[in-house]
């Protein structure tokens, strides 16, 4: 996976940020899955991937690009989308926001645009936990609908990266009723019929979890990711009861029959590429 | 069930039901000092039920004597056939489905069961689904768009169901499909949120062409409870997250997120369910009506275009 994060724009954030979770300094990196150090240029080599317990971090969503697009290929869309503050929650939160984009180089939560991956054109839509931890409000719902209807209209695969806690709560009801939208939008898509794919990374939860995440045709994670529609302290305090270990995570959810395939980040590019080549069947042969 | 800001009301009405007794038992006229008082507690109840906050309005939709769901059924439909299971796993208690007549017109009417009193909720789940609950709906769903019915929902739960096996069985994925069912269903839904509108619980069963919402009902994309904790990591502040949410009616529909607001008697829904029934029930009819003149994939596109409007966006420079 030489190369993986070499094709800088620039309006991304010079410095790759490495996911909060990973204790850093300059020079190496504290794997948050066994705790060893790592160095650092052999860390974003690997994908942010330990070397030693395969702990998968998370990636911000130009480091995702960088994996999954074809280099030079993708196209941005709506990049000047940005969120308000419709409840008026007030001045913190629009602050936050606004460190939000300057640190991210996002202009909300989801960067979207159209690319090609294994030499397919498809529409793709990564989220990023380092904006808002990934919440969906209304812009992230109107990036995700515009995936969907913009491979609707080209024909062409949708892939969505999630990577969400779930609703925007600044947003309030709004946020909720992005996942109706999110979801119209991917039975649009499926009746075209054009592929919709989704890739699970950690987290996936609530509000994203279940609206569009849930509705892939074909529907990967990433190993150990943590997916589910409750929050884990929200059921402990309900069962009054500690949660077994691996409960919600990708392996859990393919057990449980949720998921087509637990699939390592270095492969996961190749992957994704064998399945939509099949699933795109030239429209002359399909009649 | 009594709420800090029906206090003095009740209390008021405590006084004149005592006079009342007296008048009667005593043999002494008190009826002007009654008629004075009951001119004061009109007074009362308008001042307290004009001005209601957002916390008091959360306290009224989760009114334990407020009309639920078997309520409307029992008093809007007639020939309710309730039906179960959702044909997987089991049945779920916390969403009750059927066959009915609406007005004479067969259609599918589910919603959200509540339960009064203690033993009836542990068995109701307090209104919050399992899976289960979903799957059922969206079989009776699928039913109802394959035989041409109109389907009705009514929404009063505190949400999905936080446990082990709601996860294992999927509840993520329970919700997502019966969302994406109803954006397809070429029949006309109508939804009522009746009482509390529950997050991604409540949405499950509540994509629709037209989504009534009771002036006092709450909708919300989280509990003000949840939102406390996480802003402030304190649940105390759920009056500060209620005002904050803009979960009430009037806000919804500001933001164009229900279609109608029905005004609920003086008081609340709970003090008067005939008046209630018949304001629920005229408004279902008088949007039915409209529905039923609409070709299927018109339907699904104005169903479409109106939740693609649904989002605040803003353009940076």
């Amino acid at each position: 996976m030489a190369g993986l994060f070499d094709s800088l724009r620039a309006r991304r954030p010079r410095v790759d940020r490495v996911a909060a979770s990973a204790a850093s300094s300059e020079h190496w990196v504290k794997c948050s899955g066994c705790g060893t150090a790592i160095y650092r240029p052999i860390f974003l080599e690997n994908g942010k991937v330990c070397e030693k317990c395969a702990h998968h971090h998370r990636m911000t969503a130009w480091e995702r690009l960088d994996l999954l697009a074809d280099a030079g290929t993708f196209q941005e869309w709506d990049a000047s989308l940005v969120s308000v503050d419709p409840l008026g929650f007030g001045q913190e939160y629009l602050d936050k926001l606004h460190s939000d984009r300057e640190r991210t180089g996002l202009s909300d939560g989801l960067l979207s645009g159209s690319c090609s991956l294994g030499g397919i054109p498809v529409a793709l839509g990564i989220m990023d936990f380092n904006f808002r931890g990934g919440s969906m409000g209304s812009v992230v719902g109107e990036k995700v609908v515009r995936v969907l209807e913009g491979a609707a209209e080209r024909r062409i695969p949708a892939v969505l990266v999630t990577c969400s806690g779930g609703a925007r709560m600044q947003e309030g009801m709004l946020s909720l009723m992005q996942m109706g939208r999110t979801c119209a939008a991917v039975r649009r898509l499926n009746q075209v019929p054009a592929p919709f794919l989704v890739v699970m990374t950690d987290p996936t939860t609530a509000g994203v979890a279940a609206s569009f995440a849930a509705l892939g045709d074909v529907i990967l994670a990433e190993p150990g990711a943590t997916i589910g529609f409750s929050g884990r302290r929200v059921i402990e305090q309900t069962i009054r009861q500690e949660l077994p270990p691996g409960f919600q995570s990708s392996e859990f959810y393919l057990e449980h029959g949720f998921l087509d395939r637990v699939v390592p980040r270095a492969e996961l590019k190749d992957t994704v590429a064998a399945i939509l080549g099949m699933l795109c069947v030239p429209a002359e042969v399909r009649r | 069930m009594i709420l800090e800001v029906e206090k003095p009301l009740l209390e008021l009405e405590r006084k004149i039901r005592e006079l009342q007794e007296v008048d009667r038992s005593a043999g002494v006229d008190l009826s002007a000092e009654i008629r004075l008082l009951e001119r004061k507690a009109r007074q009362l109840k308008e001042s307290i039920f004009q001005n209601l906050s957002a916390w008091d309005r959360v306290q009224l939709a989760r009114h334990v004597d407020r009309p639920g769901t078997l309520d409307y059924v029992a008093h809007l439909f007639t020939d309710f056939v309730e039906l179960h299971g959702d044909r997987f796993y089991a049945d779920d208690p916390a969403v009750v489905a059927g066959l009915a007549r609406f007005h004479g017109q067969p259609c599918v009417v589910l919603g959200h069961q509540k339960g009064r009193g203690t033993r009836e909720n542990l068995a109701r789940n307090f209104g919050m689904p399992n899976p289960e609950g979903f799957r059922k709906a969206g079989r009776l769903m699928r039913l109802a768009a394959r035989f041409g019915l109109p389907i009705f929902t009514f929404v009063d739960t505190p949400g999905a169901y936080p446990g082990i096996e709601a996860e294992e069985r999927g509840q993520f994925e329970a919700i997502a499909s019966n969302i994406a069912l109803m954006s397809e269903l070429p029949v006309p839904i109508l939804t009522v949120v009746i009482g509390e509108g529950g997050s991604g619980g409540a949405l499950g069963i509540a994509l629709a062409d037209r989504v009534l919402i009771l002036e006092n009902s709450v909708y919300s994309v989280i509990s003000p409870e949840g939102c406390a904790t996480i802003l402030w990591r304190d649940a105390a502040r759920a009056e500060q997250a209620a005002t904050a949410l803009g979960l009430t009616s009037e806000t919804l529909k500001r933001l164009g997120l229900v279609d109608e607001v029905l005004a609920e008697p003086l008081g609340g829904a709970h003090r008067d369910f005939e008046g209630t029934f018949r304001t629920v029930q005229d408004a279902l009819r008088h949007h039915l009506e409209t529905l039923q003149d609409m070709e299927g994939h018109a339907l699904l596109d104005a169903r479409y275009a109106k939740y693609r409007r649904m989002a605040v966006l803003g353009e940076a420079r």
